[in-house]
């Protein structure tokens, strides 16, 4: 069991930042997000793509972005979980009890909800037999590549994931690479390299298609695919594999009880606290009156969500307002002080 | 102020007034029309308010920029005439539009 005071579920930049305000008013907390590395959407969606509104930053990139987070918040040595998701929580007296997908618990004093629009979960195909090949001959992710070695692969889909895997594959597995328009939106170099392979032979590119149906028993042995002009090809295959980005949902969080209102969970204003007391939520994941979906709104939502946090942690002291300018506390907590 | 018709999947037809200089997605949202999430709010980089334009409007609307033929590859069950709803931003040429709102968005 991890104790510390808050739990921060999502590490994007709202999420960070809340660390940061934590610990400069001296409280503790470990932070879980779904994905493998920290960032959220900034490093999920647009981790090159200049950001123009962060205060005080004329231009920076979503990666910079978050590389400038986690080096203000490392005098703190904020203790990040990946790869987990949130799944349970339980109310153990006057604390919480949250369990994650990897089986990891935490016991805090309050939790703050930075989820953005909720975890990223693989885009699926939008066949419903698929689902009952998924895990065994059909995969959104890779995580062994060994087990396609002298196999056919149907690879689908137009991004860099699905242009690399089809580059990488075609050197060990007979690869199909099948994408529903001519124009690809991964690197340049790998579509040239594909339609490169494609002409000798070593890769069978398919473009205006689109999947139309799987077979097989157990396991999958072949797919149907539609090209625009309606003409259906079957290909043997003995496995498919869908790259087509990522999708958020709101997951697990659905269930705790909180006030949902159009996807967003509602929060008061004075310190973003939700309708169940000790639990908060800030950033994209929050709705309130005049709610603005920016990076620096969150900013401020999670200094006062931080504030919140306070009393549930340390409920027999008082909580001073100082300035990290002239406050020795937070400059001996940044490691400053001289 | 144009009239945006959205069909949504259950067959229910919105005809609804959307103020120009608003998008085709914010029109939906605003008036709590089922099936266009839009989790990014706008900036081209979810799919998620991905809507099917009734073909006769398809010449009709601004072209695709940059970018969002890439993300309509992200699209649930994209099509000839799928286009991100966030995109389209409504004006008076656009008075009349039909879009269909697919299933799911993902």
């Amino acid at each position: 069991m991890n104790k510390t005071d808050v739990l921060i579920i999502g590490a994007g930049p709202t999420g960070l930042f809340c660390a940061h305000q934590l610990g400069i008013i001296g409280l503790s907390c470990e932070i879980v997000d779904n994905l493998d590395k920290a960032g959220g959407q900034c490093i999920e969606l647009y981790p090159d793509k200049p950001i123009y509104d962060i205060p005080a930053v004329p231009e920076c990139t979503g990666e910079e972005l978050t590389n400038n987070l986690l080096q203000q918040i490392k005098p703190f040595n904020v203790k990040t979980h990946l790869n987990e998701r949130v799944e349970e929580l339980k109310k153990v007296e006057n604390r919480w009890h949250v369990k994650t997908s990897g089986n990891q618990e935490f016991d805090v004093a309050s939790i703050v909800i930075a989820g953005g629009v909720g975890s990223f979960e693989p885009r699926k195909f939008p066949l419903k037999e698929c689902e009952k090949f998924e895990g065994s001959s059909l995969f959104y992710s890779i995580k062994d590549k060994t087990v396609f070695k002298d196999k056919t692969i149907s690879i689908f889909g137009g991004g860099d994931s699905a242009l690399d895997w089809a580059i990488e594959l075609s050197n060990t597995s007979k690869v199909n690479l099948v994408h529903r328009r001519d124009g690809f939106s991964g690197a340049e170099s790998s579509v040239q390299k594909v339609k490169e392979l494609d002409e000798q032979g070593k890769l069978n590119l398919y473009t205006k298609c689109q999947i139309d149906s799987v077979s097989g028993d157990k396991n999958i042995n072949s797919v149907k695919i539609k090209h625009d002009n309606g003409e259906v090809k079957e290909l043997k295959t003995d496995y498919v594999l869908g790259f087509f980005g990522l999708i958020m949902q709101l997951g697990p969080i659905l269930n705790w009880g909180l006030n949902i209102d159009k996807k967003k969970i509602t929060v008061n204003t004075e310190n973003f606290e939700t309708n169940i007391d000790g639990i908060f939520a800030i950033g994209d994941i929050c709705s309130y009156p005049g709610k603005l979906k920016l990076i620096l709104s969150g900013f401020h939502e999670g200094a006062l969500a931080a504030r919140g946090c306070f009393k549930y942690a340390k409920p027999d002291e008082k909580l001073r307002f100082e300035f990290t300018t002239t406050s020795k506390a937070a400059q001996e907590r940044l490691g400053v002080k001289k | 102020m144009p009239k945006i018709t959205y069909n949504t999947h259950d067959s229910k037809t919105h005809t609804i007034d959307v103020q120009n200089g608003l998008t085709v997605m914010e029109g939906a949202v605003q008036n709590d029309i089922p099936g266009i999430d839009a989790d990014c709010g706008g900036g081209m980089a979810c799919a998620t308010c991905h809507v099917y334009v009734k073909e006769e409007w398809l010449d009709k609307l601004p072209a695709k920029e940059d970018g969002e033929e890439d993300m309509l590859d992200m699209a649930f069950e994209p099509k000839q005439n799928s286009r991100l709803s966030c995109q389209l931003i409504i004006s008076d040429e656009l008075d009349g539009l039909v879009v269909n709102i697919p299933s799911k968005q993902g």
